[in-house]
Formats: C-alpha cells, structure tokens, sequence
C-alpha cells in the first residue's frame, strides 16, 4: 500500500475524525464525550484512543441514562469505561423527573426519549462543559444532513439551522461565547456500513442485543418492540418471540427490532449492505411522528 | 449483484454468503471521492441528485416511501427525485435549499461524499462551502439557457478553490431534443470562459437529469455523445496525485504527554499531515521557531508508522528536547514553507455583517489564530466579467476579493495552489465569533521568505520589517543608484580581503558610496560573541547577511569578505537579499589550499597545523565551494587589478554603476 500512498476509505474516514477531536480538546475548555454504549459512540471510544493514547482522554465520559436501558448496554457501558480507566458520568432522566424538571408521559406510547433533551442540557450546564462529542451521522437523517462537524448550540442549547457557521477546509472555528457550546460530531461523514465495517476491522466489541438472539416481541406500526415492563401493550398488540436485532441501541420504549438472523461481526455487515431500509426509519418511533421531527428535536437541543 | 451500489433492491444476501460480502467489503481498496455540486436554481441539481442515488440503487425503500408520499401530496404525477435531497422544513416549505447538505453513496469503485450546495443568492458562500474540500465539481448548466452568468460564477470558484476536476453537465437536453449542436456551443461557450481561468480538467457530458440520460446509464437518445456517463466518471477519474507528496508540512494540533504514571518521557506531537511524506529519521525543522531536530518515532495507536502521508493523522516523536506545541509546523529542513505575517490572499465574505475598518478579527490558519492587524482590499472581482473593481474599500456577503493582510504575528504557510491545508485560512468576527470569511493564500508577493538559519535564530516574528518598496524607490530616487552586496567567499588567505578592498577604493573614487564588512573586523564588535563551530558560523554569516542587506537597501554596496565555509548560509544569505529585490553577487575568490597556506598572512595555517587552531577552515573543518558563483575569481593567475575590473564589470552588467 505504501507505494501508491493510498489511505483506504474508511482510515481517511477515520484520520479526518481524530483530526476533528484533537482540534476540539485544543480549542475548548471542558469538552465531554457522550457515551451511550450503542454501536456509534463504541466508535468514538476507539477514535478517542487513536487520538489521545498512551495518555488518558482529555475528557470525561458521560451517558444520558433514561432508566429505560437495554440492560446488555449498561452493562457493557460499564465495562468498557472499567476497560479503558477513564470516568464516566451519568446524567439520570430519573433524577430529572424526581426534581420536577420534566414530566413523565403515560400510555402505551410513553417514551423518555424526548425528557432526554432537558437531562442533557442540565448535565451540561452543571459540569459547564463547553463541547460535547456526539456519534451522529449525517447519512441518518435528513435534517443531520445539513449540520456542521462543529455545531453551536446557543444560550438554551438550541440549534439554528440557518445560522450556522460556514465550515470550510478542516478549519474548525471552535470559538464560543460564555454559556454556549458545541455538539462536536466526528463521525458526520461516516455511514453505517462505514461504523459496522470499522467495527470489525477494530475488532470491537459491541453489546450482545446488535446480534440476532431470540426475544418475546410485539409488532407496532411495523416495529417490533421488546415485551418489558417499561412498555405498556394496547389490546390489540400480542406478544410473540423472534429471532431479531437491535440496530440501534436506544431508549426501550422507542427502540425497535429487526428480524435477523446475522449472529456474527461479519454477518451484521453482509446484512447491512444489503439492507433496503435506513436506520432510523426502520427502528427508530421517534422520528417517524411527524415529517420535520428530527428538526424539531435538534433544534431544542437533542443529540 | 448490481454493478453500481451495494443495497441493489431485490438483490438476495443468499447470492452470496456473508462471509463473502464481508470480506470483499474489507478487501476492496476502495477510495474516496468528494465532489460538490452547484447549478442556479432550477437547473435540475437536486434532481440531478436524486437520480445518481436512485439509479445507482442508494436511494433505500423508506426514503423512497417519503418521496413518493410528498410527491402525491405535492400533486405531480412522476416521481420527484429532487425531494430526495431537501432537507430541512423551511426549505420544504419554500422549496429551495438553504445550506450546503452532505450525502453519501457508493459504488463497487468508490465511496462518494456529495456536497449539495443551493443555488439562490447566498449561493457564493454555500458554494466555497461545499466546494472547500472537494476534489471534483459538477456545474450544471440548463441546455435551454446555455452559459448563464451563474455558470461562470460555478466556474470561477472552483478554479479559485483549487478544484482539481471539473464536470460541465448540460442538462435537459430532452428539451432541446438531444441536439448536438446545442451542446457543442455550450461547450464553446464555457470553455471560452474557462481560459482565461486555471482549470486543470474539464469534461462536458449532456445530461437529462430528469430521465437518467447519461447519469448512470448510457442514454439511447444522444447516440452522438462518445463519453461516459457521469457515474462512470466519477468512479473512474484519477484523483491519487492530487495530493501533495513532496513538502513535508505537519501542523501539530496537540501535545500528547501522559502523566509521570504512564510514562514521565513520552512526549508527542499529534496532527494530521498536511503534505510530503514523513519518515524516522528525516531532518526536520519547527517553524515557526526554526528549531533543527530529527524525528524519532512516527507514532499511532496501532504502532509505529514508517511513512506517514496526507491526510494521515499520527503523533511524531522528536530526538531533541524542544519547545514544539499547537500552532508550530514540522518541515524538512531543505523545504520550508514561508514564514510571515504579511501577505495576498483571496477572500470570499461570509458574513452578512460587511467587513468594518475598525473591528477586531481573526485569522486561523492551520492551528494557529492570530490577530488581524490591517486588511487591504485591494480589488473586488466581479466573477461574471472577471474585471477588477478597485474603488472598493469594504466588502459585503458573497464578495469575493484580493486582499493584503497583516497580522499580529506570523503564520507558516505555502499558497493555495501549492497546497490546499497550508494555503487556505478563515476569519472570525471577534466579537461575534463568526465565521466571517474564508480565504486562499496567493503566491505573489510574499514579503518575507522563510531565510532559515542554521543557528535557528533568523526569526523575528513579532516586529515587521518598516522599510517598504515605495520608500525604496524613492530612496532610488533621490540617491539616483541603487545599492548591492558583493559577498566575497572562500578559504581564508584565498585573497577575498585584498580584492574587496580594492574594489571598495574604486567606487569610492567613482563617488558610490561602498562599505567593506571584513568577517575578522565584524568578530570584534557585533560578532564578538561566536565561536567558530557551525552553528556560530552560521550565525556569523546572518548577522553580517543581515548588516549587509541594510546597506544594500540604503544605497551602499557591501562588501563582504567572510570565509563562509558553508553553501546553506551563503544561500540564506543571498535570498535575503532576493525577497527584498536587492541584487546580490557570489564571488568565489578560489585559490588553491596549498598557495593560501603558502600566503598565510595571519599565520592561522601554521597554527592550525600545529594543532592550535581546531576547526580551521581546510584543515580540520570543510569548504564547500559555490557551485554557480556570479564570479569566480584567483584561479587564472589574474591580478589583483585585472580581478578588480571583472568585478566591476559584472556590476556594469547588472546595472549596479
Ligand atoms: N425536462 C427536464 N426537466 C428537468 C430536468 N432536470 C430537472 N428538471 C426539472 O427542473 C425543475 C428544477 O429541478 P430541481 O432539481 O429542483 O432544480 P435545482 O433547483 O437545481 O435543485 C424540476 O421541475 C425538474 O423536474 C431534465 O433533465 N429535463
């Protein structure tokens, strides 16, 4: 390879992110690393090693803890910060909910997805971080389409889709004013066959739930959710078991299943290349409620 | 499987095991191709598009589901490819884009990143945008319209950006009936206009968007067209030596120092490299400090890198313990980029605020931010007639200018052209925190050149030098002569002194103004606190460079007569001179060891061959001769007179006397 010096794909992909976290421990103060356990911020962690080793991050991790979790991703949340000997911080909606800050929803179609928004935005404030690594993708949804590397959240941790900074070159303008901050997204330009296909080529580990496992499902608006007691059924809903996956690792209540039957690194690939339906469309309710719903979350401030 | 994509709808994963998908993903070298589109609203852009991913089986059954839905809703009847690639609600609901929106696909050759950018009024700002990392521009033109302002427009600022490729594709030429001769004169047309522009690589390709004619597929109806469609080229077009390979540019982002617990010694510079190829090993030099190290290690988290290349990100390790941190350059010491806090650039103005005379900005350019001190503009460019407004002294959202910055201290930089990361830059509202501008270094003008010094001490970064060109010429003027520097080399006891000497009495008698600065006299006073290794050489020979080019500025002709023994400081020497357009002649004054041992005026030969004197010039240290002097003197058995008057008569020549 060195002769033609040619950088496959995915190790430019990956040279361009680094440079994107390096940039930012450099120009802000207090950056944070969002850690959700899931498949894109497992790639974060790998970045973050690339990145900063043989010395520890310059950050701290956190994870936006919904209560509502896939217990195999806490799990191997934990695992993998007791792996790496970094800190993790939680951020608990529970806590949000117990202050009174948010208000639960109730009903079959209850989720904690959107009090999320309002834990995050706390978290933020009072660890007065000032940059915030996300694992978003702008292949996921057409909304993340349009934003920066570098995204400036105001005052209310708001996004402003029309006044955003022009990014040019690899200049990053990491320049804020006193309680504001930036969602820093490394990953922008990768899509998820890029993140499966790193993923193997790393040898990462990910939670067991992105493999095929048999599970006591119900179908809903052609989703299949995991039976649990965070989720209340309607009449018309019955259980049944399949064999499915996660392809995103989300909050319960809005996180959907594929049938699958892909158990191994390599399989997950070969299904996702050949896949026929995005991500979120496919497991994620909560983009599915109105047209403009992943604009109208970021814009409050959602990841 | 489908030749073109991977998510081909239909296609079975049973065809194929997946292992054997998996693999032939890992093995497949594939490379990345950016490219931006731009074409004025309506042109078929967005439709252009969403018929590359559709055609070319991107387009995945939910996406399509919400085309199809908001087609219906919209009331037409076929299906709209251009909702594929609109984004956000305001932009849905006036029907145009607004931002520049990535997307991405790919193919069995390559991965592609596509920078949309819009085609409304802000379009200048999207489009530098969009186009700032590109490696290939597609600019649509409408076959009805043919060559529209806006085209130019496209085509002027990817020439400006660099953009190595160019695709013209003229679209709906269903409209036109597939007429040859309406594409062959658009293509006359735009080609006339990209003359006088520079644009490497241009290809034209009639296109309906519309109907997929030539975008992924072969179209039936323009049997005459003998290119490829557009996704054949895109797949194929040969982007590998648009990088620059040759200079070493390395910006250090940030310092990688674990706690004494890890390891106390590690110290490491981590950044992407921005041009050449780096190797343990290499001679480096830190810019802007002027440091001279090696590098150690080239380090990564999957181990020890042997060959580090753009746009590789590594951490390098250095032998020597030196101030190196965010903001310096790591270079190869026999190609340096320039150092400076002056220069021409190209801007394009981003901001709806106007530039204001008094307002604080700043620049930031590769890892360094400075304070812009002063910016000139020098001319807007009016990108539909190229022509240059210079009554201008502001500019306004979507200008585009040449401008003389001045900054608060100096940045490492090469131009543009020469390289896309060490030669672009951005401006930011201080205030504000804006993104104000984005600008390209030009290779004009550059009014200080890097002038490396082995002592590392050639810097003086903060303090600009005062002297411009208009006070020389006037100084020109009033003297009615211009200065020089004749810089006399060679062993000592060669005769440099006697020649320059006489040289010296002549001018006078001519009543020029002429100054000898004998190496021996100036180690008295200025330089009397070196030594004779090489770095005080070389220290030596800038000082008394430096004294000699005050002369020369100020209408004297130096001349000097310093051994110096080495051919890199004679040539610092000489291109300090070259950056201020002073003349400077290297006379070799070259005479046999044997017949200046002979002569030995100062008696040094025989001390030194005593062993008195270390590091004497011929006897225990080196001389490397010029190897193009402007003259070559003492080795035609000449005398002093004779040598004198061939001296004089280069100054003749070069229009000194
Ligand atoms: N007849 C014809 N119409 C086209 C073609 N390409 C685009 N259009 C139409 O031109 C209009 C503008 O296209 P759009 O893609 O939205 O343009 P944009 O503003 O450049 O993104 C739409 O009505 C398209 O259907 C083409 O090749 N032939």
């Amino acid at each position: 390879m060195p002769a033609t010096y040619h950088l496959p794909h995915l190790r430019t992909l990956e040279a361009e992110a680094i440079h994107v976290m390096r940039e930012t421990v450099a120009e802000f103060e207090r950056p944070v690393l969002l850690f959700s356990g899931g498949k894109d911020s497992i790639v974060l962690l790998r970045l973050a090693e690339k990145a900063f080793r043989p010395a520890p991050f310059p950050f701290p991790l956190m994870h936006v803890d919904t209560g509502h979790n896939f217990p195999e991703a806490i799990e191997y949340r934990d695992r993998r910060v007791a792996e790496l000997g970094e800190r993790l911080i939680v951020a608990s909606v529970q806590e949000s909910i117990d202050k009174g800050r948010v208000v639960e929803q109730t009903g079959p179609r209850a989720s904690r997805n959107a009090l999320q928004t309002v834990t995050l935005l706390d978290a933020i404030s009072e660890h007065g971080f000032d940059a915030a690594f996300g694992g978003a993708r702008r292949d996921e949804e057409r909304a993340r389409a349009k934003e920066r590397i570098l995204s400036f959240r105001d005052r209310f941790g708001q996004w402003e889709p029309q006044k955003q900074r022009p990014e040019v070159w690899s200049l990053y303008n990491g320049r804020i004013h006193k309680g504001e901050h930036a969602r820093v997204f490394p990953i922008s330009n990768w899509t998820e066959l890029d993140v499966w296909q790193y993923i193997a080529e790393e040898e990462l580990e990910v939670p067991s739930i992105y493999f095929a496992h048999d599970r006591e499902v119900f179908a809903r608006d052609g989703m299949l959710y995991a039976v649990s007691p965070l989720i209340e059924m309607m009449e018309d809903e019955a259980p049944f078991s399949a064999r499915v996956r996660y392809r995103t690792v989300g909050d319960m209540s809005c996180t959907g299943a594929v049938e699958s039957d892909a158990a191994t690194l390599a399989e997950v690939v070969a299904e996702i290349a050949a896949t026929e339906i995005t991500e979120r469309g496919q497991t994620r309710a909560d983009d599915r409620v109105t047209e403009a719903a992943m604009e109208d979350r970021k814009r409050q401030g959602y990841f | 499987m489908n030749g073109h994509g991977a998510h081909a709808p239909g296609a079975t994963v049973e065809a194929e095991s997946s292992a054997d998908v998996f693999r032939r993903l890992a093995d497949r070298p594939v490379d990345l191709l950016r490219f931006a589109t731009a074409g004025s609203v309506d042109d078929g852009k967005s439709t252009l598009i969403g018929r590359l991913l559709y055609d070319s089986k991107q387009v995945l059954a939910d996406q399509l589901a919400h085309v199809e839905q908001a087609s219906r809703r919209k009331g037409e009847g076929v299906l709209d490819l251009s909702l594929l690639t609109d984004g956000l609600r305001a932009e849905r609901e006036q029907g145009i884009t607004i931002d520049v929106a990535y997307r991405y696909f790919a193919t069995a050759q390559r991965r592609f990143i596509i920078a949309d950018t819009p085609g409304h009024e802000q379009y200048t700002r999207n489009m530098v945008t969009g186009a700032s990392t590109a490696d290939l521009a597609i600019v649509l033109v409408d076959a009805r319209k043919g060559v529209l302002a806006q085209s130019k427009r496209h085509a002027f600022i990817s020439s400006l950006l660099g953009i190595p490729h160019v695709v013209v594709c003229v679209n709906k030429m269903d409209l036109v009936d597939f007429q040859e001769e309406v594409f062959n004169e658009i293509v006359e047309e735009f080609d006339a206009f990209a003359a006088r522009l520079e644009m490497p690589d241009v290809t034209f390709i009639p296109i309906s968007a519309l109907l997929g004619d030539n975008v992924v597929d072969r179209s039936e109806s323009m049997p005459w067209y003998q290119g490829p469609p557009l996704l054949y080229h895109l797949e194929h077009v040969h982007i590998a030596s648009d990088r620059n390979l040759i200079d070493v540019r390395f910006p250090v982002q940030w310092v990688i120092r674990p706690p004494a617990t890890i390891d106390a010694d590690y110290r490491a510079y981590a950044g992407q490299v921005a041009g050449g190829i780096m190797r343990p090993g290499d001679e480096v030099v830190v810019l802007p400090g002027g440091q001279r190290t090696t590098i150690a290690d080239i380090d990564s988290y999957d181990g020890p890198v042997e060959e580090a290349f753009p746009p590789m990100s590594v951490a390098v390790r250095l032998t020597d313990d030196i101030d190196v941190g965010r903001g310096s350059t790591i270079v190869r010491t026999h190609n340096q980029p320039t150092v400076a806090n002056r220069f021409e650039a190209l801007v394009c103005w981003m901001s709806e605020q106007p530039l204001q005379p008094g307002r604080r900005y700043l620049v930031k350019h590769t890892t360094r931010t400075a304070m812009v001190g002063k910016v000139d503009v020098r001319y807007r460019i009016d990108v539909e007639s190229l022509r240059r407004d210079e009554e201008v002294d502001t500019l306004s959202l979507n200008d585009l200018a040449r401008v003389h910055l001045e900054l608060s201290s100096p940045l490492v930089f090469d131009s543009y052209r020469r390289n896309r990361v060490t030669g672009s830059l951005i401006m930011i509202d201080e205030a504000t925190n804006d993104t104000v501008a984005a600008g390209v270094i030009l290779d004009t003008e550059v009014e200080e050149a890097p002038a490396p010094a082995r002592s590392g001490t050639e810097r003086s970064p903060n303090v600009r030098w005062q002297g411009t060109r208009t006070t020389r010429e006037r100084r020109r003027e009033a003297l009615g002569h211009i200065g020089a520097t004749l810089w006399f080399t060679g062993l000592p006891g060669a005769g440099k002194s006697t020649v320059a000497a006489a040289v010296e009495e002549r001018l006078l008698q001519m009543g020029r103004p002429a100054f000898m600065l004998d190496g021996d006299n100036l180690r008295h006073g200025l330089n009397g606190d070196l030594g004779f290794d090489e770095a005080a050489r070389a220290e030596n020979v800038r000082r008394t460079a430096h004294v000699a080019r005050l002369l020369a500025e100020s209408g004297t002709v130096a001349l000097v007569s310093l051994v110096s023994p080495y051919a890199a400081d004679r040539r610092n020497a000489a291109s300090l001179h070259e950056t201020d357009e002073l003349e400077f002649f290297e006379v070799f004054v070259d005479a046999p060891l044997e017949v200046c041992e002979q002569r030995d005026p100062k008696g040094l030969y025989a001390r030194a061959r005593a062993g008195e004197l270390a590091g004497m010039t011929g006897v225990g240290a080196p001389y490397e001769p010029p190897t193009a002097a402007d003259l070559t003197l003492g080795s035609s058995g000449e005398t002093v007179e004779e040598e004198v008057e061939r001296v004089l008569d280069l100054l003749r020549e070069r229009g000194v006397i």
